[in-house]
């Protein structure tokens, strides 16, 4: 019982995460390696901020999302829009976008180190126990799930009741014939990018409510997200909820049973189970 | 054997005994270099033979390293020294054989997701069976390996590097290879096994990734997860060989030795930024120099303007926007 709600609840923050990869990698057609770093730099903003002003971390949304917006879309702009012309191909574009991000990941990290060092960061907020069924969970937690089902709802509904999300989702199944029908891709393209960037610093910030965080973590939020939208199908939100649901899931079942030092381990299980039983993911469609 | 061949064979032969004398002239701070350069030339040489001409970028070079490592610190006590470098070469190898089955068999980025986590992966395990089975997490491998011997074993592997290189260049194999590498659909429908061709590949370089961390175990004589499974290594390795070129066997030689070089003064004088600067080091080299050091070399000849015409000749593409 407490490995499921456990679970559930950190699947809901989870979920959060993949979307933003997913509005990156599914739309602006960028696999971003250095989505777990921005992240992580979301999570420091949030210790940061509450070391220094006390208040609630959900106020650091308030900073931290316009700054991952911006940043992430001069990103786009410097960095990836020259890949994404130079690229004759999508295979091209991959290899280019997989290595650039793969250094800027690096510079993240270094910049992290510079400005934090190296230990474990974490601060203590609402740390208090709250009853659910009559046992005690950290309400902390809870705060965390109920932050991320708001944000992604609202990127939900924008998405699908909104024009500017509607030329996102033309873009996420095929970025010509967006063109085609006057949709300005390069400029949308920017835009979800951005967003994706800002929608992943913000579950940062809501991690960091109950996660401890070090500089070098990056690599495992990456990792997880990947595994999440992969399962999910790329250009599927409700598959990505689903996955990272299944994600929570496992990894607590994992560090609950097992060992809490084998997180990852349980990413990587059902990585495999994916690879092996459907490719194209829980709501993919098998490509011809 | 071609002429050309042959002239290539008989270079190479006498570069190798000019370096091979390297510990003969200095045994100090060029030595220690040295065993650096042989090492990552190793490791980037391997790295090439698969993702060269596949385009797909294996990030996994510090979990096999580490796990050839790990097996020579964690026997010891139980096995002969030479034995357990066969025996890290043959685990590597099985371990790149389940992943190469699981994810190659598949297109697309998969392979570099999977990698990408790997080294990560493989130390919470060995940190969990050291756990479970209540060692302590630093290991000893004290055995006396001066720095000559492990240079010229070195050495000695990153000639049989070469040779399986060149070998696989001339068979069948390296064909497939290269047809993989420009098209995959075309590979497939041109009767080639794609998978089987790519798994051998990443076999035959993760066991030489595995080979070097046995090697080279003896000389950092206190082993421990973190440190033997830092994912820089993987980044370090992709850097030498983006810099010096993945189209040419030799190409990842040419940056092996000036990065180690530039390693060498960035970590003495900026010891507290060392990941941010070689962030951007990787940066530029992806931007600026896509074809690395050989393709700029092969393009000075081509026009004969110069090694800097071809770098403004990048830039300016690049700012045009169709490099």
């Amino acid at each position: 019982m407490d490995i499921i709600i456990i679970g559930l609840l950190l699947g809901g923050t989870y979920a959060l995460m993949a979307m933003g990869l997913q509005l990156q990698y599914g739309v602006a057609r960028i696999m971003n390696l250095a989505n777990g770093e921005i992240l992580v730099c979301g999570a420091f903003g949030a210790i940061w901020f509450f070391t220094a002003s006390k208040m609630s971390p959900i106020y650091a949304l308030i900073f931290v999302v316009p700054i991952a917006f911006v940043v992430n879309w001069a990103i786009y702009q410097v960095m990836m829009l020259p890949l994404v012309k130079r690229a004759k191909n999508q295979g091209q574009l991959e290899v280019d976008s997989i290595l650039a991000t793969f250094g800027l990941s690096f510079i993240f990290i270094g910049i992290l180190l510079a400005v934090f060092g190296g230990e474990f960061l974490t601060y203590s907020y609402l740390a208090t126990p709250f009853l659910i069924f009559g046992e005690p969970y950290a309400l902390n937690r809870i705060a965390a799930f109920l932050g991320s089902v708001a944000l992604c709802a609202g990127l939900y509904v924008w998405l699908h009741w909104t024009r500017a999300g509607l030329t996102l989702r033309a873009i996420a199944v095929n970025p010509a014939a967006a063109g085609l029908v006057s949709i300005n891709v390069p400029r949308a393209s920017a835009l979800a990018f951005a967003l994706g960037g800002a929608v992943t610093a913000a579950g940062g910030v809501l991690l960091s409510m109950f996660l401890t965080f070090d500089a070098s973590l990056g690599v495992i939020f990456t990792l997880k997200a990947l595994v999440i939208v992969i399962m999910g199908g790329v250009s599927d939100v409700r598959g990505a909820i689903l996955a990272a649901f299944i994600l929570g899931l496992t990894e607590t079942a994992v560090a609950t049973l097992v060992d809490p030092g084998l997180t990852l381990a349980a990413a990587y299980v059902l990585f495999i189970a994916i690879l092996l039983v459907r490719p194209e993911g829980l709501f993919g469609r098998r490509s011809t | 054997m071609t002429g050309g061949e042959k002239r290539n064979l008989i270079i190479s032969v006498l570069v190798f005994l000019v370096a091979a004398l390297l510990p003969l002239v200095n045994n100090g701070y060029w030595l220690s270099i040295g065993v650096s350069v042989a090492m990552y030339t190793v490791l980037a040489t391997s790295w090439t033979l698969f993702s060269g001409p596949t385009n797909y970028i294996a990030l996994s070079t510090a979990a096999f390293f580490g796990i050839g490592m790990y097996i020579v610190a964690a026997f010891l006590d139980w096995a002969p020294y030479p034995v357990l470098v066969l025996i890290a070469g043959i685990v590597g190898a099985l371990f790149a054989a389940v992943i190469g089955l699981a994810t190659l068999r598949i297109a697309g980025v998969y392979f570099v997701i999977f990698t990408l986590g790997l080294a990560e992966l493989v130390r919470q395990i060995v940190a969990w069976m050291q756990h479970v089975m209540g060692t302590s997490s630093g290991l000893y491998v004290l055995i006396s390996m001066t720095d000559p011997i492990l240079y010229w074993l070195l050495l000695g592997l990153s000639a049989i590097v070469f040779l399986v290189g060149w070998w696989i260049g001339r068979s069948r194999l390296g064909f497939a290879l290269r047809i993989i590498g420009n098209d995959e659909v075309v590979a497939e429908h041109s009767g080639i096994s794609t998978a089987r061709a790519k798994v051998v590949l990443f076999i035959i370089s993760s066991a030489f990734a595995s080979l070097t961390g046995a090697l080279v175990a003896p000389r950092w004589s206190y082993v421990e997860p973190t440190i033997a499974f830092s994912p820089f290594l993987s980044f370090q390795v992709v850097i030498m060989a983006l810099l010096g070129g993945v189209h040419r066997l030799w190409g990842p030689l040419l940056g092996v030795i000036p990065f180690t070089l530039l390693w060498e003064l960035i970590s003495a004088n900026f010891p507290a930024q060392t990941t941010l600067l070689l962030g951007v080091a990787f940066l530029l080299i992806v931007y600026f120099i896509p074809h690395g050091v050989i393709g700029l070399i092969e393009d000075m000849i081509r026009h004969r303007h110069g090694m800097l015409g071809s770098v403004v000749s990048t830039l300016q593409r690049w700012k045009s926007g169709n490099a």
